[in-house]
């Protein structure tokens, strides 16, 4: 196969693991913006201000450098940990994916906790009021009042997140993951011509985009078939 | 944490934030001009004014600021031509301005979206009186349209200066010594990544807050007209047990 041909198949197989990295950090992520708005929604105050040193720390921090923390600190804490356990010559490495994952799982989390703890509260009071009037326990309004709507709402900022990120994996090709953009590098360094490379990674990315959009907006028809003609 | 060791690394730090305030404000300064003829056109009737800026902010929103880094920075080089040419030496053959290009571009792509939804949610009344009066389009915008615009926008508009700045440490992928980019080559002298990548993580988050803050002065200032009046009678008003502030959310009449 011709140079181009063959780095540029190259990048495709890249997609695999941008894909992964997406799909694998997709549950972290929401799992930790529940805990998280849960966290900020408490009575409990140190468990509120923990949350919100949480997303202040997140919306605060480029991702690059929360990606250089995990990375490099987190093979530094490790081999700290095995020191302290009396191994002090093993070293460790962190696998790039894992590290993305951990550091964009944090990031997601971080956001999606305003995006839940938003949702949440955005419950109309007319039915959690209801509910109580009705007998509910706090959890039993939680669990049948507010839940299912909860998704309704945060559907379309959940969907913004997704984009940001679709693009945020692009990071971790700096730490050495083989995603589209370091197969997209090698290639450009083989053929030395970076250009178009570049362009078929744009490419790429443009279309994973459009995919989850379509399906997000989807999902939001399929969430708001209660509500359509509002 | 290794006080002696940020100690030293401090000036260089320093050094790094003053380029990324540079990344930050130079390019913000240029998208925000530029995405405000981008989002007229974008929200025009006519397909074919629409369709070149809405293709752009497709692509630069849909794509990686990373992809779009190093698109200008290695990918440029590729052309001869370009290369020969006299934009090479004295511009694209630095990161420095490379990274400036980028991210204006993907600012001015972001930043016009923003515009589109906020031209989009100017009150239409407010349009049509300003038709009514005899304005033309232009006028109609200076006057109306983008004032009303903008006092939509700020919030959004805010957190995007914010997301602008997380942006600028990629330039340190392409060898800026911006902050990110400093906090790295003291790492990979000393192999300490706490306290370098703390350190420089503090210092982001003083940024932001400054940021913030600034922001939201200006959007204090924006709202003057809807803040609660100063006459004695309106004070005593406001004294009275359960009064409700005076503004635009409270439209109900006082009792």
């Amino acid at each position: 196969m011709e140079p181009t041909w063959a780095y540029g198949w190259m990048i495709v197989q890249g997609a695999g693991w941008t894909l992964a990295l997406v799909l694998t950090v997709i549950p972290v992520g929401l799992l930790l913006g529940l805990m998280g708005a849960a966290a900020k929604l408490s009575p409990f105050a140190p468990l509120r201000w923990v949350a919100d040193g949480y997303t202040t720390f997140i919306r605060g921090i480029p991702e690059l450098l929360i990606i250089f923390l995990v990375f490099f600190g987190g093979s530094r804490a490790l081999m700290w940990l095995l020191e302290g356990l009396g191994l002090p010559d093993v070293r460790i490495d962190i696998n790039p994916f894992v590290a993305g994952v951990i550091a964009l799982g944090l990031v997601q989390g971080g956001f999606a906790t305003e995006v839940f703890r938003a949702a949440i509260q955005s419950v109309p009071r007319g039915q959690i009021e209801a509910a109580e009037a009705c007998g509910f326990t706090r959890w039993q309004v939680f669990r049948h009042v507010t839940l299912p709507q909860v998704w309704r709402i945060a559907l379309p900022s959940l969907g913004n997140l997704l984009q940001i990120l679709i693009k945020d994996t692009a990071l971790i090709s700096v730490v050495g993951l083989a995603d589209i953009m370091r197969n997209a590098q090698i290639g450009a360094g083989a053929t030395k011509e970076p250009f178009t490379f570049l362009l078929m990674a744009g490419a790429l990315y443009l279309m994973i985009t459009t995919v989850a959009t379509t399906g997000i907006t989807l999902m939001e028809k399929r969430a708001n078939r209660a509500y359509r003609r509002a | 944490m290794r006080w002696d060791l940020i100690a030293e690394a401090a000036p260089d730090l320093l050094e790094g934030t003053w380029v990324t305030l540079q990344l930050l404000l130079i390019p913000l300064a240029f998208a925000t001009a530029l995405s405000i003829p981008l989002a007229i056109a974008r929200v025009s009737r006519l397909w074919w004014v629409r369709a070149l800026p809405a293709a752009f902010i497709f692509v630069f929103r849909g794509t990686p600021l990373l992809v779009q880094l190093f698109l200008i920075y290695y990918g440029l080089g590729q052309f001869e031509t370009l290369r020969d040419g006299f934009l090479w030496d004295n511009i694209l053959r630095h990161a420095y301005w490379c990274a400036m290009i980028a991210f204006t571009l993907n600012n001015t792509a972001y930043i016009a979206e923003l515009m589109r939804g906020g031209i989009n949610a100017v009150p239409h009344g407010e349009v049509e009186a300003a038709r009514a009066y005899g304005m033309s389009g232009l006028q109609a915008y200076r006057h109306v349209i983008l004032p009303r615009m903008w006092r939509i926008i700020l919030p959004a508009y805010s957190n995007e200066v914010v997301f602008s700045l997380k942006a600028t440490s990629l330039a340190s992928v392409i060898t800026v010594l911006d902050l990110t980019g400093q906090a790295k080559v003291y790492y990979s002298m000393y192999y300490e990544p706490y306290d370098f990548f703390i350190a420089a993580g503090a210092i982001y988050l003083v940024l932001v807050f400054v940021v913030t803050r600034i922001l939201r002065g200006v959007e204090w200032q924006l709202n003057r007209a809807f803040r609660p009046p100063k006459t004695m009678a309106a004070a005593a008003q406001d004294d009275a047990p359960g009064a409700a502030p005076r503004g635009v959310a409270n439209t109900t009449p006082a009792a």
